[in-house]
């Protein structure tokens, strides 16, 4: 007889013309600690999502079976009256409220209206004590780090009557010693009869923590693995992450690769919220004409941090290091000064960070590169026009005129922009942060085409990403990042999937 | 061509071939382009309804010389303010220490052409330069210690009121220099034709037949220029209409100015002002970053525009503008006053959203401000001519101004749902 607190069975999502989940099964043992496993958009947190009623009843197919019940969630109200709780990656805290009025946001402790103060903070103190959290209920949020932040997240799910917990990275964001708390809490409420499912990155924690580790792979379940049974190794599992064929998705490309043009030495970040966190650790790396090169990182291995921070200080605090262009140290201390010494970052998020969305296409590629259409000041706009209309030819940028707004285009038209915007602005090194996030399979084998031309023109580039396959497909050499250290460093000839993953869960010693 | 870009032009993109997706043609191409320009030209037409409404209402007073003379007069100093408020707003601040920054740089003059007799235009020189000190005090904290603008202006209408009764010390400063009292008051050349005689009054005519010959110059300039690159999608019968309609209208004015007193002196000033203004946002690199800042502050910064900077000489710039209104109102009063600009900020705030600038920042026009500040000016005068009190003008003032952002937010929401 199985003592299951939770079966997934045959969960199957579609969004529009992507098919997120195909048949996932997850069965979870009362009482164990589940990991789910997988690459990054392997569809790990729309199944979570699909549990805890984010996406409610009627949105997907197949049964969840909690309890030993059929249950069909509306929303996240309902699956928390169940005790279901998740905890999601961003902290969903109000960071000007204290902590007992955290934990009981939208379940206040009150009388015909009126908040029993004494009691919320007692009972908040009790919560506290159990998750190990020794900081008076009443300190605000803000004045709390973010492992302690973490903690008061799960206390707030104790308060909930927690039976399943669910934590969606919980270390990505963590320190060590915070990550090796949280882990001793985890197993604490085990021993509690707290059952939980932790979706993590972090192979080692994984080890340590887990009892069971379903994978999962392209919206697929792949294979529960017993960590308890068999001995099971880190190279199991990524054989499992990331065992899929390389079809050819990728334009071909014979690298004509020349001198050095960029180069990056000891460069350390912290992070500007929490100092002392190093976010980029002693980073070295360089790149060469017509050379594509990638970094390659688990979320929060701090890709983008260190793509930023190199980019006219973008990001971070007590940035160290120095750059190099053409082996002369440059200073890029502001972001014009970056540009200027020839270097672009086009963005992971570009609606956020990329574009104007409500300005036209032509004003949003010429941002970067102005200057260069105007004389004393004075903005030649017919010269505008011409340039970005040579533009949405080239780059078969799909819109009737290059006077569209941006924030009308699809994804895969908007990325083509922010990247027209970088070309005008004259780069010799390009610095792509997830070029083909969100754009669909055509578009990406665009983008792919458009990087080998920038390369082929002598451009040196770095091309972000999460997707193995996308590295492997299109890269001279790959840089493997792994909690803001670069661990390791392969040719193309020599990077597979399972090296570089290896090389990416790399653990500081 | 202005620049060298060859260097950065894609390879394969030689050839220019013409652009046929632009210009549909057919009734459905012509009623389409028109539906597209009615949002641009939609706050004219407003304008209109509301001149004509208001001329049948007061059968025929609304549009006689002297009263459109008036009309002008009564709101240059707002629409001078509402000049620089858009441009905050496009930025996606808001100062609302106009009005008292206006009234300090009035007392400033006061003391130094009145009280000390120093000439007048020492006192308007240095009262622009106060009105761009105290645009650079506000700018400083809102650009380079991240105060927001709301808090920094909302301080900054206190201390510069407090200033202005500081300097005056709760007396009036009267009377000014006939020249000074020129700006705000004053015509051209009012007796070289007396007075509402001759509808041929030769300077006023002058100007305003000199304003419709470079307008039609520069469009015509800009067309030929924009059929050379083979990038013209303004179909060539729309082009006329406007360019006769802008036309007319200049003239219609001219006509009634003629009839009356003859050309406000800051009427002049005004076009001066809306032309470079207009140039500015449209053509300058600093009016591009304005509204590059205002539509995604973090893509303005990642871009390499140095987004503080640009901050603080908006600022700058209000100042100074707010500092010629100031010394606008003071020559039209004859006297600076500890109560001067009251609620002038609230005005010219007004006008910008009336005119279709986004609460939210990055967009805008000066035309569309100025318009707006006509069509506040216009209920006004209008509401005045028809003996409505003022406490009835207020309540529907803010009634338009509350419809008119409503409808800009009703239309933008359709059009987002139209597309997703």
């Amino acid at each position: 007889m199985t003592n299951n607190i939770l079966e997934m069975r045959d969960i199957t999502k579609t969004f529009p013309g992507v098919k997120a989940l195909q048949n996932v099964n997850l069965q979870v043992e009362r009482g164990e600690v589940h990991a789910i496993c997988g690459e990054n958009g392997a569809g790990k947190s729309t199944l979570m999502k699909v549990l805890s009623g984010v996406y409610p009843h009627g949105t997907y197919e197949g049964d969840i079976v909690y309890e030993g019940e059929t249950v069909e969630f509306k929303d996240i109200r309902d699956s928390e009256h169940a005790g279901i709780v998740i905890i999601h990656q961003e902290l969903a805290l109000s960071p000007h409220l204290s902590i007992a009025e955290n934990i009981f946001l939208g379940n206040e402790q009150a009388k015909r209206g009126f908040i029993n103060w004494d009691k919320t903070n007692l009972e908040a103190a009790k919560l506290l004590a159990r998750v190990g959290l020794k900081d008076n209920p009443i300190t605000k949020i803000s004045h709390i780090g973010v492992g302690k932040q973490q903690l008061v997240e799960i206390a707030k799910a104790l308060s909930k009557e927690v039976k399943l917990l669910i934590l969606d990275e919980p270390t990505a964001a963590l320190n060590d010693e915070d990550s090796a708390h949280l882990l001793d809490l985890i197993r604490h409420l085990k021993g509690q009869g707290i059952t939980s499912i932790i979706i993590s990155h972090k192979l080692n924690e994984i080890k340590a923590i887990a009892d069971k580790v379903t994978i999962i792979r392209d919206g697929k379940t792949i294979e529960t693995l017993d960590l308890q049974k068999d001995d099971i190794s880190e190279e199991r599992i990524i054989k499992g992450m990331v065992g899929r064929d390389l079809e050819n998705r990728y334009p071909d490309r014979t690298p004509k690769i020349g001198e050095e043009i960029f180069r990056v030495e000891d460069w350390s970040v912290r992070d500007p919220r929490d100092t002392s966190r190093l976010v980029i650790d002693n980073a070295h790396l360089s790149v060469r004409a017509g050379e594509v090169v990638g970094i390659a990182g688990l979320m929060g291995a701090g890709r983008t941090e260190l793509a930023m921070s190199i980019f006219g200080r973008s990001y971070g605090s007590h940035i160290t290091g120095r750059v190099y262009m053409h082996g002369k140290e440059v200073r890029t201390h502001t972001v014009s000064q970056a540009i200027e010494a020839g270097i672009a970052y086009a963005t992971e998020d570009r609606k956020h960070y990329g574009l104007n969305l409500i300005e036209d296409i032509k004003r949003n590629i010429s941002t970067a590169g102005l200057k260069k259409l105007a004389k004393r000041g004075w903005v030649d706009g017919n010269q505008e026009y011409v340039v970005a209309d040579q533009y949405r030819k080239s780059m078969n940028i799909k819109a009737p005129s290059v006077g569209a707004i941006t924030g009308k285009l699809s994804g895969g038209n908007q990325q083509k922009v922010v990247l027209s915007k970088w070309m005008y602005s004259d780069p010799e090194v390009l610095i792509l942060d997830e070029p083909t996030r969100g754009i669909d399979v055509g578009a990406k084998y665009e983008i792919y085409s458009i990087i080998n031309k920038l390369a082929g023109e002598g451009k040196a580039v770095i091309v972000i990403s999460s997707e193995l396959p996308e590295l492997l497909g299109i890269c001279d050499r790959i840089y493997a990042l792994a909690e803001g250290r670069i661990t390791g460093e392969l040719p193309i000839s020599e990077a597979t999937p399972e090296s570089l993953m290896q090389y990416m869960t790399k653990e500081r010693d | 061509m202005a620049t060298d870009t060859t260097s950065s032009r894609p390879a394969d993109l030689g050839n220019r071939v013409p652009n046929p997706e632009r210009t549909p043609g057919g009734i459905r191409g012509a009623l389409g382009f028109l539906t597209s320009q009615l949002r641009q030209i939609g706050i004219f037409i407003a304008l209109l309804v509301i001149v004509v409404l208001f001329q049948i209402l007061t059968d025929g007073r609304l549009l006689t010389p002297g009263n459109v003379s008036n009309i002008i007069v009564q709101n240059s100093y707002i629409l001078i303010l509402a000049i620089g408020m858009v441009m905050i707003i496009i930025a996606g601040h808001i100062d609302l220490s106009v009005g008292s920054v206006a009234a300090f740089v009035g007392a400033v003059t006061g003391v130094i052409a009145v009280d000390n007799g120093l000439p007048w235009w020492l006192a308007i020189a240095v009262g622009l330069v106060v009105g761009a000190l105290a645009g650079a005090w506000q700018g400083f904290w809102v650009a380079f210690v991240g105060i927001p603008a709301f808090i920094v202006t909302l301080a900054g209408m206190l201390i510069f009121r407090g200033l202005t009764q500081i300097t005056l010390g709760n007396t009036q400063i009267t009377p000014f220099p006939t020249e000074y009292r020129q700006l705000g008051g004053g015509f051209l050349f009012p007796n070289v034709f007396p007075a509402a005689t001759s509808p041929y009054e030769w300077i006023t005519v002058g100007l305003g037949v000199l304003a419709a010959v470079m307008l039609v110059a520069s469009q015509v300039r800009g067309r030929i220029a924009r059929a050379k690159l083979n990038l013209e999608g303004e179909p060539f019968a729309w082009f006329v209409t406007k360019l006769a309609f802008s036309v007319a209208l200049i003239l219609l004015i001219t006509y009634l100015l003629a009839s009356s007193r003859g050309t406000p002196i800051v009427l002049i000033v005004l076009a001066v002002l809306v032309v470079v203004y207009t140039a500015v946002m449209n053509r300058s690199v600093f009016g591009r970053h304005i509204y590059a800042i205002g539509g995604n502050l973090n893509a303005a910064k990642l871009s390499g525009i140095k987004t503080r900077w640009v901050d603080f000489w908006l600022f700058v710039n209000m100042g100074t503008l707010a500092a010629l209104a100031g010394i606008v109102f003071t020559g039209r009063l004859n006297s600076a006053g500890p109560g001067a600009g009251n609620l002038f900020e609230l005005d010219a705030i007004a006008a910008s959203f009336i005119g279709g600038a986004a609460v939210q920042g990055g967009i805008g026009t000066v035309t569309g401000a100025i318009t707006g500040g006509l069509i506040m000016g216009v209920l006004n005068n209008g509401m005045s001519l028809l003996g409505v009190s003022t406490d009835y003008q207020q309540f529907i003032k803010g009634i338009v101004l509350l419809l008119a952002v409503a409808f800009d937010v009703f239309n933008k929401r359709r059009a987002a749902g139209a597309t997703k």
